[in-house]
């Protein structure tokens, strides 16, 4: 795998730049090398966040992700705006809780899962993004789900570790949208 | 024979290079004595400035580092966080500290750094030949306000230590003069008291001293005086503006207290 | 021992790093995108009894790091472009007084107040002087989060050993991004005397003073003696110019075009080079990590080099380094430019689509 990249995107708040984090990690725990790139600046207050992943065998050229092999949508703005920035045969991953349009492009895979809806049923929105995970994970094989786990207990301190059970299970939950 | 007076160690007996009349010198001798009365030379780094006394690093016989214009304050914070146990002072006239340097001063002020700054007030910028000061009195003749200054066109003067005095961080302030023998005894004991303040821990010690500055002014040393005493007082009373009620005593005690407590640790 | 890898903050790593190069003294002010540099430091250094003080000013700031200079301790700031502007008045009276200080620039675009993005625009600021006087700082351009860690180290001991001030030059990228970073167990910190240092002259059991006492000042009235001084300068300079160029260079024996790049623009290159190989073009780099001093014998040597036809400069900014390129290059080869302004980066393709252009007869 080289220079494997990914965009996550949604509202400043949802839990996107974390969901971007738990990826890297979950990447880096499988020895990869691995990036972490967030917007920054205006547009963190209360408007769109997004971040960038990337993960490679090979040291990593640019952090900075023009064509993605995912992108991970989590409002209807960040999917008008990064729609196009897939690469053909890449995949798109739609929350439909938050987004009513839906995807023009037929030369990507596209993969439909209500993310808020998870996020409402497990009681906090961070959820949402967490099962998008699942589903790229799944979908890609960038990094397996044991590795998220493991990564999970590594990263987050004790006292947030009672939190992990919940995040596999939001993670399943998006693994299992993916046929 | 028995010396009754002599040079004192706390200068490095360089010539001053400043002007017949200047209280520069005065000054200086007294913060160099208080050092050598106090056994604190050895442990004192001074901060020099820009403007007449900028040489002053090569009179003080402590170390001495000189800083950029106005920033005496800044430098003397950066070295007193690393020598808690030393004593460190900026010595920095009127153009240096309440113009350019006014962010460092109050700052440094509000931040209870435990520094002492000795503040030379003689009303207009010495070095640069003469231009008029924060501190110029409203009508004073400078070489940039050649019409005397006016209030509607260059404001008003700063009174510093009134100033300073409504920070919090200031455990003492107080101005003094050296027209006479009285006062000198008063600017030595408030230098001295300053120097304790520091020691104490209490926060920061500021000392402004009314000057002169015979060449600028246009004026013979005791025409000069006489001016000071006539057009500067007025402007800025003489007194301690913060930290009156503290007694040498109190000081000596809290410092005593302190250092039994450094043995015990 | 490398520890196992952690994913940390380019701003988290370089404080992390100062810390463990032995430094105990952050005096800053915040500016975007720089400040988790700050946040780091406001945190750590009172849990481990160092000094932190958010200054009034970025002025204030560099005048804080030249009084701990100056009394022996090392001592790092931190900042972006702008706030980089309002220090170099203390930067100058630092190479003045030749004290030792780490200043990192994690520099956006501008000029004036500009954006918040990454950007190269303070190359010039940065390498040829930046104050007032004829000074040099040691400048360095870290690739990457592991880089950012180990120069920084290595920044610290540089400044102590030269008394020189030693700029960590950045951008926003590489400040804001995430990266694995592997700690060493044990730092290779340099220790170096300074008796120089204002730190009070001491007293001896006897109750004498232990030295003569010490100045710290950047002010020289005489000409002749202030002569004397900038000779002594030039001539340290001299020194750190032969002793202390760092590059990285790779695929120049083969190549037929030389990207020059530095930091992130170095790391967007490197995908090019993968790229333009793939369709037969061979592509080598020369990176500078000092960029002052300047590795300007391996791009003459380069240059002079047959498989070479010409350089390509990539920067995030008008061309500045190219200049620097231009003069080692010395009309050798041509040295072509590609640069992107305000915040934002070059892609890959634009890179690519220049050296294929290069490639097919120079029509850039």
């Amino acid at each position: 795998m080289i220079d494997f990249s990914i965009i996550l995107a949604g509202f400043g708040g949802q839990g996107i730049l974390s969901a971007g984090k738990f990826a890297a990690e979950a990447a880096l725990y499988e020895g990869k090398e691995v990036s972490w790139f967030p917007s920054y600046g205006p547009e963190m207050r209360g408007g769109t966040a997004n971040c960038s992943v990337v993960i490679s065998d090979e040291p990593i050229g640019s952090p900075v992700v023009n064509d993605a092999d995912v992108v991970i949508c989590c409002n209807q703005p960040s999917m008008e705006k990064f729609e196009s920035s897939i690469k053909p045969g890449g995949y798109l991953i739609v929350d439909t809780g938050m987004i009513k349009i839906k995807a023009t492009r037929t030369d990507i895979n596209v993969i439909e899962i209500d993310a808020s809806g998870i996020a409402d049923e497990f009681g906090a929105m961070a959820y949402g993004p967490i099962s998008m995970l699942g589903c790229l994970s799944k979908a890609t094989g960038c990094f397996s789900r044991d590795s998220f786990e493991k990564s999970l207990y590594e990263v987050l301190p004790e006292r947030r570790h009672k939190m992990i059970p919940g995040n596999l299970a939001a993670f399943d939950k998006g693994a299992a949208e993916v046929k | 024979m028995a010396i009754v007076f002599e040079k004192t160690e706390g200068l490095t007996g360089k010539p001053f290079h400043y002007c017949p009349g200047c209280t520069h010198g005065i000054v200086h001798r007294m913060i160099a004595e208080s050092m050598v009365e106090m056994g604190i030379l050895g442990s004192t780094v001074g901060v020099a400035s820009v403007g007449c006394s900028y040489n002053s690093y090569e009179y003080f016989n402590c170390d001495m580092v000189q800083a950029a214009h106005g920033r005496a304050p800044a430098v003397a914070t950066g070295i007193k966080r690393n020598l808690k146990d030393k004593m460190v002072f900026t010595y920095q006239g009127d153009g240096d500290l309440a113009s350019i340097g006014c962010a460092e001063i109050i700052h440094a002020a509000a931040r209870g750094e435990k520094i002492c700054v000795f503040f030379i007030n003689n009303a207009v910028y010495g070095m640069t030949s003469g231009q008029m000061a924060p501190t110029t009195l409203l009508g004073q003749v400078t070489t940039t306000s050649p019409f005397g200054r006016d209030a509607s066109y260059q404001g008003y003067p700063i009174n510093v230590a009134e100033l300073l005095s409504n920070l919090t961080g200031a455990a003492y302030v107080e101005r003094v003069t050296m027209t006479d023998t009285k006062n000198i005894v008063n600017a030595k004991k408030a230098i001295q008291k300053a120097f304790k303040v520091q020691e104490a821990g209490l926060g920061f010690a500021f000392v402004e001293f009314l000057s002169t500055c015979p060449t600028n002014w246009g004026k013979a040393p005791l025409d000069a005086m006489e001016w000071l005493k006539e057009k500067m007082l007025p402007q800025y009373p003489l007194g301690c503006f913060k930290g009156g009620d503290l007694t040498v005593a109190q000081l000596d005690e809290i410092i005593a207290s302190k250092k039994a407590e450094e043995v015990k640790a | 021992m490398a520890q196992k890898r952690v994913l940390m903050k380019g701003n988290e790593v370089i404080a992390e790093a100062a810390i463990r190069a032995g430094c105990r003294n952050y005096f800053g002010y915040p500016i975007t995108p720089q400040t988790e540099v700050m946040h780091y430091m406001a945190k750590k250094m009172v849990q481990i009894g160092g000094n932190f003080v958010q200054a009034e000013s970025e002025v204030a700031a560099i005048n804080m790091v030249y009084g701990a200079a100056s009394a022996g301790f090392r001592v790092m700031t931190s900042s972006s472009s702008p706030g980089i502007s309002l220090k170099q008045e203390g930067i100058s009276y630092i190479a003045g007084a030749e004290l030792p200080a780490v200043v990192v620039n994690i520099v956006r675009a501008g000029p004036g107040l500009g954006g918040i993005l990454p950007a190269q625009g303070d190359y010039f600021q940065a390498t040829k002087g930046g104050g007032h006087g004829d000074y040099r700082n040691i400048v360095i351009a870290p690739a990457s989060v592991q880089e950012l860690y180990e120069l920084t180290v290595e920044a610290f001991n540089l400044a102590d050993k030269y008394r020189n001030l030693v700029m960590i030059l950045g951008d926003g990228t590489l400040g804001q991004m995430m990266e694995p970073v592997a700690f060493r167990d044990e730092e290779p910190v340099e220790t170096y005397d300074k008796p120089w240092a204002c730190n009070g002259r001491g007293y001896n059991a006897d109750g004498k003073l232990t030295r003569e006492h010490n100045t710290v000042t950047s002010i020289y009235i005489d000409p002749d003696v202030l002569e004397v001084k900038n000779r002594e300068l030039q001539d340290k300079y001299e020194i750190i110019k032969k002793n202390e160029v760092r590059y990285e260079a790779f695929g120049l024996e083969d190549a037929e075009i030389v990207i020059t790049a530095f930091s992130t623009c170095s790391r967007i290159s490197k995908n090019v080079i993968r790229q333009a190989a793939e369709m037969g073009i061979k592509v080598g780099m020369i990176r500078p990590i000092t960029l002052w001093p300047f590795p300007e014998d391996i791009i003459r040597e380069t240059a002079a080099r047959s498989n070479v036809k010409a350089f390509l400069d990539v920067e995030l900014n008008a061309g500045q380094m190219i200049e620097d390129v231009k003069l080692a290059v010395n009309g050798q080869k041509p040295v072509y430019f590609h640069g992107r302004l305000g915040g934002n980066l070059p892609t890959q393709k634009e890179i690519l689509d220049k050296i294929v252009a290069i490639h097919e007869g120079g029509k850039v």
